[in-house]
């Protein structure tokens, strides 16, 4: 396990396996939240830190309780458990220390709950066979993946914003046309990462 | 049978560990609720309209029952039952509000006014406005886009004819359209009021008449007959100081142009009910 691997598995979670643009997990708070910057950010870095608990917690689940008694196939039922408790505690930590936040995040906090990025990611980790050093990274850049694409969605939502679509495209249609030819750009990424690293 | 027993305990224990850490949590973090403050929330009709001054129902409910806000007559829209009710939690006498309404300055509809261009740009007010002025040969008239009626929490203001209506019945004087306004034509005012200038135009005389027929040519008739001289000019434009007026109607009867009208606000209160 060198550094550069370490990289690697972080620009890739960023650029190539873009969990919103490429795998097309975590749809609901994209869209949902992308409409403002500040609340996209406010959201994205929630992610992030729930994408890195649920990681430091269920690799371990994993590793030392699930594999070793054979009990594989409970890996989806304790996984959302297990995050479901800790966007419940992240809520709760919320609420006292940055209310300001906890209520620009509003209904969207509970949904990071059953989001399946976060899911996705916890699985990946273990299906890559990653250590526990490159589960987190996996999952930091898949953070900062999510991150990535929300701020550029809030960018592109504000130039639709003061646009004049017609009439029928108005709304959701030409957000969702915006976020496909986003998600089309990020397939040029394709490759770059593994070559720059050869 | 053995796997089974070991999955069961398995996920009782995460589960059961979950729920203690959420527990103590949950104690441990808990954010002080003041009772009064949520006592007085609910009395509150939840807009978040903003007329009372604070951020929402929740800054208003706050703002009281920590003490800093004293008058409990500030909420327009739930008017003297919520401010009867908010006494009543507060442990205060009740006092009276008096309801208010949203008036539009401009009477300018497709009878009496033209549009001097045909725009296709973005559908609002505000960027209209900014591109020379409006739609209308009238620079002060109401663009009929409707800011105003996207923002109204009520649904109270309508687009009738090219420019913005009011209903009376449904309107919580807010305040919202006023702000939402880019021509600044609506002001809130008390709803005991019974008489309006429904122009804005400062242009002189000539000038409003050649753009509309219903506009405000500044003849001082109504200053000049107001008995007890509530009525001043402010730049070619009627202005009535409510705080003077009698509701006698000379400047209604008066007005050639018809652009002082009449306003029965607190007759529409009374139907309503």
């Amino acid at each position: 396990m060198s550094f550069k691997a370490l990289i690697v598995i972080l620009l890739s979670g960023v650029l190539v396996n873009n969990y919103v643009l490429r795998q097309f997990l975590g749809i609901c708070p994209f869209l949902g939240v992308s409409k403002e910057l500040k609340n996209a950010t406010g959201m994205s870095i929630a992610v992030i830190f729930v994408m890195l608990l649920a990681t430091a917690v269920t690799w371990p689940i994993q590793t030392f309780l699930l594999t070793p008694n054979g009990l594989d196939y409970l890996q989806t039922v304790v996984f959302i458990l297990v995050i479901a408790a800790l966007v419940q505690l992240v809520e709760i930590v919320l609420k006292k220390y940055i209310p300001a936040l906890y209520r620009a995040l509003g209904v969207y906090l509970p949904l990071i709950t059953t989001n399946c990025a976060v899911l996705g990611v916890t699985i990946a980790n273990i299906d890559k066979s990653y250590t526990f050093v490159e589960a987190l990274f996996n999952a930091l850049g898949s953070g900062l993946g999510f991150f990535l694409a929300m701020v550029l969605f809030a960018g592109v939502r504000g130039q639709i914003e003061s646009s004049d679509p017609p009439e029928s495209f108005k709304g959701l249609p030409i957000t969702l046309v915006a976020a496909a030819i986003l998600s089309l750009s990020f397939f040029g990424f394709n490759g770059v990462v593994e070559n720059l690293f050869g | 049978m053995n796997g089974i027993v070991l999955a069961i305990v398995s996920v009782t224990v995460i589960g059961l560990i979950c729920a203690v850490v959420l527990a103590i949590a949950s104690k441990v973090m808990a954010v002080p609720v003041n009772e009064k403050e949520s006592q007085i929330r609910e009395c509150l009709p939840g807009a978040n309209c903003g007329a009372c001054g604070y951020a929402g129902c929740d800054g208003y409910a706050a703002a009281l029952a920590s003490g800093e806000e004293t008058k409990t007559t500030k909420c327009i829209p739930g008017s003297d039952s919520t401010a009867a009710q908010i006494a009543a939690v507060l442990g205060v006498e009740a006092e009276d509000v008096v309801e208010q309404v949203a008036v539009i300055h401009c009477k300018g509809d497709c009878d009496v006014t033209r549009d001097k261009m045909n725009y296709q740009g973005i559908d609002s007010c505000k960027a209209a406005n900014l591109f020379y002025g409006g739609t209308g040969s009238c620079a002060y008239g109401c663009l009929g886009i409707g800011d105003c009626v996207k923002v109204c929490p009520q649904d109270a203001i309508c687009i009738e004819k090219g420019i913005a209506h009011i209903d009376v019945r449904k309107c919580i004087g807010c305040g919202l359209c006023a702000k939402a306004c880019p021509k600044h034509l609506i002001t809130v005012e008390d709803d005991t009021i019974t008489c309006q200038v429904t122009c804005s135009n400062h242009d002189k005389g000539a000038l409003t008449r050649k753009v509309c027929t219903h506009g405000c040519i500044g003849c001082q008739k109504c200053v000049k007959n107001c008995p007890v001289e509530a009525i001043s000019m402010d730049n070619n434009l009627a202005k009535i100081d409510y705080s003077k007026c009698i509701h006698c109607g000379t400047c209604d009867d008066l007005c050639p142009t018809g652009c002082i009208m009449e306003a029965d606000f607190r007759g529409a209160w009374n139907k309503a009910e």
